[in-house]
């Protein structure tokens, strides 16, 4: 049932996103300039947040909707269902223990 | 058939299984499962390389600018990537989204609405994000040189 929710949750998320990220992907087609304004703002700290959250979000849904089809399609995933919940999250936290420090040392060190 | 064989006497009929669309088009909520589905494996391979490559190698977001992007869909391979991934996130996105309004909104106006709306938003951003992808000038003449890619040196 939560998982319910957190695909719902975290879809329409990456839906409202990805029409910005497409509109502001566009300004490449107006100017260098434009682009590089815009873009600017992904850079800075609370962007910076925003998108590591938005990277939460699309992981829990990618892997989320894997485990759906998994449980659809074998009797074996149906009965593990439950753990596979927790793979789901145990992936989350892995790939985002990667993720985080290159992404905040990017946001925030400038390195 | 015999005269003599029993007469078939149907059960009492079964109330067809609501459809919270409304809509009765016969194995459309079929392939809106299937696209679903097979769209969804094929958009985890394709966004989280898109994201492994733009935010992980590199200087992660700092490296993303207009030069970043042009030497990106110089290659034809990025812009098929692109193009892909746009058009098939954005009807796996929308066809979700499709799927709350049936499951949220009430009343057949607000419904009708905002199925109206997002139709017009999902074709949009796909055209646009289309011409965009595909009529892209790396080198734009007037641009200010240091902006741009180091292979549009060459090119002048």
């Amino acid at each position: 049932m939560w998982m319910w929710v957190v695909h719902r949750v975290t879809g329409v998320a990456i839906f409202f996103f990805l029409l910005i990220h497409v509109l502001d992907t566009a300004l490449v087609r107006v100017s260098p300039e434009a682009y590089n304004d815009v873009i600017g703002s992904y850079k800075t700290p609370i962007y910076g947040l925003v998108e590591a959250g938005l990277v939460a979000a699309i992981i829990l849904h990618a892997f989320n909707g894997l485990r759906i089809i998994a449980v659809d399609h074998s009797t074996w995933a149906l009965r593990h269902q439950k753990q596979l919940v927790w793979a789901v999250w145990i992936i989350l936290v892995v790939l985002m223990a990667g993720f985080l420090p290159r992404h905040l040392g990017h946001v925030f060190g400038g390195a | 058939m015999t005269a003599s064989s029993p007469e078939f006497v149907p059960g009492p009929k079964i109330k067809e299984p609501r459809i919270r669309s409304g809509r009765v088009r016969p194995g459309a909520e079929q392939w809106s499962w299937r696209f679903m589905r097979i769209s969804g494996p094929i958009l985890v391979i394709l966004i989280l390389t898109h994201l492994f490559i733009n935010l992980m190698t590199g200087d992660g977001v700092s490296q993303i600018d207009f030069a970043f992007v042009a030497g990106k869909w110089a290659a034809p391979l990025w812009q098929w990537w692109d193009f892909l991934m746009l058009a098939l996130a954005m009807l796996h996105g929308g066809n979700g989204m499709r799927l709350l309004i049936n499951d949220y909104a009430h009343t057949p106006w607000l419904r009708k609405l905002l199925h109206g709306a997002l139709g017009v938003a999902v074709l949009g951003i796909i055209v646009l994000g289309s011409l965009v992808i595909w009529t892209f000038d790396p080198c734009p003449v007037d641009a200010d040189m240091s902006l741009l890619p180091s292979f549009c040196e060459d090119v002048r």
